[in-house]
Order: structure tokens, then sequence, then C-alpha cells
């Protein structure tokens, strides 16, 4: 199946920008009259897991392939890994320092978010080396 | 309500949106933690919140979300008037309390609508 595919550098030294790759996604998704309800599952995801690069990994990567009935997500940073994805997994469960939540992130809730508004989601981790999210959601 | 009639409540300034204070507002949720905002709420139209920097734009995109008062008389920064230019949200600021600007427009009928849980 033809996919769209759209790829992003996620800057690691500029929190205000964060959120432009999500931008940007959400965007093409309107553009291509998917579903809001659809288009605003995969901003959140998204725009938790770009927050999440910024704030734990120094940036990182974004492949995103867009299909007729999903669209696939990949978030690739090279940050220092997850010791226990169960763990951070956790409502309320953060690593963040207190600088990270005054600016309003940090509240352990960006995982489980991008867990709770993909329809498959996967992680992969190794300490030292970087984590790699993996979701999908089906439009419709 | 109208966002001029939210304006009017919270003795609000404008910083941005002139052009739709007659935009119709019918919920509204108030919280300084993005990640909240983007777990928790659902269709509100308002975002009420002391926090002052580009994400508090960014995630009321993300959440389709209106209008953003700003409590405790935070000024929106010039970059934040851009974001919300490009993506048409409206900034208000008001020298309200987060507590007492919720208080107030709750007392008028705008009230949270439909929350996920």
């Amino acid at each position: 199946m033809t996919s769209l595919r759209l790829e992003f550098d996620v800057s690691g030294n500029n929190f205000a920008s964060a959120g432009t790759a999500s931008d940007e996604v959400k965007k093409k998704l309107k553009m291509l009259g998917i579903n809001p309800v659809d288009i605003r599952k995969v901003a959140i995801a998204m725009y938790e897991g770009e927050i999440n690069m910024v704030i734990h990994a120094g940036g990182g990567k974004a492949i995103v392939d867009i299909y007729e009935d999903k669209i696939d997500i990949i978030l690739k940073d090279n940050g220092p890994g997850i010791p226990d994805i169960s763990l951070a997994l956790t409502e309320g469960y953060s690593t963040a320092t207190d600088t990270i939540r005054d600016l309003g992130f940090g509240a352990g809730m960006g995982l489980p978010n991008m867990k709770k508004y993909s329809d498959e989601f996967k992680i992969d981790s190794k300490v030292g080396e970087g984590t790699t999210v993996y979701m999908t959601i089906y439009f419709g | 309500m109208k966002i001029s009639e939210i304006a009017r409540i919270l003795e609000a300034k404008v910083c941005y949106g002139e052009d739709m204070l007659d935009t119709e507002i019918r919920s509204a949720c108030a919280s300084d933690m993005m990640s909240d905002v983007l777990a928790f709420v659902k269709d509100q139209a308002l975002l009420i919140s002391g926090l002052c920097n580009p994400q508090v734009i960014r995630t009321a995109d993300m959440m389709d979300i209106k209008c953003i008062a700003l409590v405790r008389g935070k000024m929106p920064t010039p970059e934040m008037i851009e974001i919300a230019k490009q993506k048409g949200i409206a900034i208000l600021t008001s020298e309200f309390r987060m507590y007492v600007a919720c208080g107030a427009l709750y007392a008028e009928g705008l009230h949270p609508g439909e929350l996920r849980v």
C-alpha cells in the first residue's frame, strides 16, 4: 500500500519550537480530509512525543507514513534511554526537572497520553543508546 | 458566551484576536500543566492558564481551542502572538488569579462541558 512519507528533525535546543512537526502533520491530515477526532488523536500523541524528545533526549527524528486508513509514526532519539519502560508508562511518573515543570510539562502524562491516543504503541529503548517509539492510529 | 463577554467578565485586555470577539465559546478548562490539558480536555474552546510560553498556544492548537485567557497579569511574548496569528487563536490577559477567573466565568454560565475521563 502506498503512503505519504514525512520526515522531520526535532531540534533538542529550542523548546519553543517543539511541536512544529506535529503541527505540519496536523495540517497535512486536515488537507487530506481526515476526520477531526482522528486528527486530534494524532496531534496529541505526536506532540507529546516531540516534547519528550526535546525534554529528555536532546531532540531526534520523526518519520511519519500516512496511508488511506492509518498513520504510522516513528519517533527516534539518541538520548539516555528508558531504564524501566513500565514505570515510565505510569501516569504521574516523571523524571523531568523543575525547569521543565515550570514550562508546563513533566506531569508524567507524556508516554501515558501517547499510549492512550494510539491504537498500536510500542517502545524500544536501550540505556545509553536511545529510544524509539512506534505509534499507529487508524482512521475512522 | 462570546469572547467579548469573556473579556468583559475577566476585565481582560485583548492581546490578539480583536476580529474574533464575536466567536461563541461554549465551554472552558483551566490548567498550568499542558500535559493535563492534553490528557483531560475534550471539546473546550477556552483555555484559562497562568503559564505563558509558546507551548500554551501550540497545546491549544492541538486541542482546537479557540481562545486563551492568561491570568495573573501574564503578557504574551511576541513569539506567542505570532503563533496565535498563524493558528487563529485569540489571547486575552487578565489580572485575575486563576481561581477568581474560573469562578467569575462559571458564575456567568460558562461551564466545563464534556471532559475526558
